[in-house]
């Protein structure tokens, strides 16, 4: 819909040359600016003491840990969000009952409280002084400064990310192919194995996707749980910031130019899936 | 072949009544039509059948069993979806197949035989050779066979289409309706589908059912709703006549000033409403008739003139057919005579159409 393809129609409706061009250098300026430059900066700065300097880095066991402890946890929110927003998705989009708006707007809390507020929330219900924080010491559980507290943190703010996704394309979708299921004989369960999931795929794994860049990436929500104890609450952000302080300037960039590869490698697989996405979508899809 | 017997069938949804107590038998191997305006609750009825929807109150049996309480999968019901629900991700052939393909393995038929009957089902749609194919690369008309195969494929005790043809165009429409019936004719099925085209009723079905605010008006075959509607609901919704509403005194039918007919015997005075058709209207020489009426509009179809015709200042426009040598022009006064008077007492409560 971008694209005008006619020649003459896009004549009479373009600005003149000049100003077709200074936009398209603005855009292009404003854009290596804040996107471009610091991705460039932060590969540079990485590699300022060359590749050697990196294999100390990352041989660092503080380091190993990190990246040990990111994955970890978004091996473990991604599948619990996963779950959540597929059956948040299907209940939201295919039945009617109440309370359904003021589920919508929980599942979007997370997308509008700042995380650093997320944080907060689980110490004042799992911390020392927090509500359950006695009964959690009596039974020498630790949540906060621990892996459940990371997880906790990480699965609220990335809550919304695979609901999201689906509710739309749901609600689009509507119910009428699982009926049809229903009335060939289809159980419930298989019904949605055969015919909801296949149509939420595309989607579904974009949601995943974004669910996984963040959950990677969050910062705030995780820094105020965590307690920053090295090699064990310390996640890849969180690493990042420690280093920097430390005037550790080459691990740093060298963990934040493994994080941005992490992303870069997301989103590369988001633009791949949203060719194949949308395709899929436009070819054999609505009717 | 079974049948189906509705008893006081009510529906809610949310405080609204959908369904009102409906009575309905649907006989074995019947090709009825369920009729009305939307709203009017016809799509609700098929979906309680199929046990898509839940009751309120009353009972649905299949063939002397009780299938209430019956879940949707167990009540044996071929359903056909008004945008036909094809699963999108699947081929034609594993469209139809599906039904077969989710029964528990010990009644699932081998895979050759599986086969087999998509092949013999997309024969009987008369779409042979399109198993491979994607829905979303079929024309609406094929996809409503697909429909209809797939919904064969599981051997339906009743067959339930709602407004198949509602999303067709008019002669992709008519084609199917005569190969609607056809299969029908062929397979032996019950069938029910819902329409609020009432020519497409008459003409497909055995039987009209027609409905009204969740309630059934009158159920008959074609000749009965059409020549002898029970009430002013059913005269003003099938047959597109025009209503006038009129008075009934000293045995004359009135429209305000106007004389229209001499009342049939029996016809209770007070305020009525008169369903005319064009072709219960006969058009004459102005000269001597008691009834007389200026041409305000004149349109052609395909074999005849219909007329649009003034009797008095105030009164809504009546509608005549005539032959295609009947000189008018826009602004004569033709007499006429009114060959069939549909007349029904006016309650002002019943009265809309």
């Amino acid at each position: 819909m971008s694209e005008i393809s006619n020649p003459t129609v896009a004549s009479a409706l373009s600005e003149p040359r000049w100003v077709r061009w200074s936009l398209i250098l603005i855009g292009l300026a404003y854009l290596s600016l804040v996107v471009l430059l610091p991705l460039a900066a932060i590969f540079t700065e990485a590699l300022r003491k060359g590749v050697g300097a990196l294999h100390e880095v990352f041989a660092d066991d503080a380091t190993y840990s990190a990246i040990i402890l990111t994955l970890t946890v978004a091996a473990i929110t991604v599948p619990l969000n996963l779950v959540f927003g597929v059956a948040a998705a299907w209940a939201i989009a295919k039945f009617e009952f109440p309370g359904k708006s003021l589920l919508i707007t929980f599942i979007d809390l997370p997308f509008s409280v700042s995380p650093v507020v997320s944080g907060l929330i689980f110490v004042l219900l799992f911390g020392a002084q927090g509500l359950f924080g006695p009964w959690l010491a009596a039974n020498d559980i630790k949540i906060i400064f621990a892996l459940p507290g990371i997880v906790l943190a990480t699965t609220f703010v990335t809550l919304p990310f695979i609901a999201r996704e689906l509710i739309p394309l749901m609600q689009e979708q509507g119910t009428a192919e699982e009926e049809a299921a229903l009335t060939l004989g289809a159980s419930g369960l298989r019904a949605f194995i055969t015919v909801t999931l296949p149509n939420i795929r595309w989607a579904l794994l974009y949601g995943v996707l974004l669910c996984n860049a963040r959950a990677m990436g969050e910062f705030g929500a995780v820094a105020v749980v965590s307690g920053h104890i090295r090699g064990l609450t310390n996640t890849m952000p969180l690493h990042v910031e420690i280093l920097y302080n430390e005037y550790n300037f080459v691990g740093a960039f060298a963990v934040a130019a493994l994080l941005a590869l992490l992303a870069l490698v997301t989103l590369g697989a988001k633009s791949l899936l949203e060719w194949r996405y949308g395709d899929a979508l436009a070819g054999k899809g609505r009717h | 072949m079974t049948g189906i017997a509705v008893r006081g069938v009510a529906k809610d949804f949310a405080g609204t009544r959908a369904l009102d107590g409906i009575d309905l038998d649907i006989r074995p191997g019947e090709l009825l039509a369920l009729l009305g305006p939307s709203g009017s609750g016809k799509t609700t009825l098929l979906r309680s059948i199929a046990g898509l929807e839940p009751l309120t109150a009353g009972t649905i049996h299949f063939g002397g069993e009780d299938a209430t309480g019956l879940r949707v999968q167990d009540r044996k019901v071929g359903f056909v979806f008004q945008h036909y629900a094809l699963f999108r991700h699947m081929t034609v052939a594993e469209n139809i197949a599906y039904g077969l393909t989710v029964r528990p393995r010990a009644e699932r038929p081998a895979r050759q035989e599986i086969l087999r009957r998509v092949d013999e089902l997309l024969d009987l749609v008369q779409l042979p050779g399109i198993g491979k194919r994607f829905p979303g690369q079929l024309s609406g008309g094929q996809r409503q066979r697909v429909a209809l195969a797939r919904a064969l494929a599981v051997e339906p005790r009743v067959l339930l289409l709602d407004e198949p043809f509602g999303a067709l165009d008019a002669q992709v429409r008519k084609d199917l309706r005569r190969w609607l019936r056809d299969i029908h004719q062929r397979t032996g099925h019950t069938t029910v589908f819902v329409t609020h085209d009432q020519e497409e009723a008459v003409e497909l079905a055995d039987r009209v059912a027609i409905l009204n605010r969740g309630r059934v008006e009158q159920v008959g075959s074609p000749d009965d709703v059409l020549d002898h509607p029970a009430n002013a609901f059913v005269a003003g919704f099938v047959g597109q006549a025009v209503r006038l509403d009129v008075t009934v005194e000293d045995g004359q039918v009135r429209a305000g000033p106007q004389t229209l007919a001499t009342a049939p015997p029996g016809a209770r005075p007070g305020p009525a409403a008169l369903f005319l058709r064009n072709r219960d209207l006969a058009v004459g020489s102005a000269e001597g008739a008691a009834l007389t009426g200026t041409i305000t509009g004149i349109a052609r179809s395909a074999a005849s003139r219909r007329l649009e015709i003034r009797l008095a200042e105030g009164l809504p426009p009546i509608e005549a057919e005539v032959g295609l040598d009947f000189a008018a022009a826009r602004g004569d006064v033709v007499g006429l005579t009114l060959a069939t008077l549909r007349l029904f007492p006016r309650d002002p409560e019943v009265g809309g159409t």
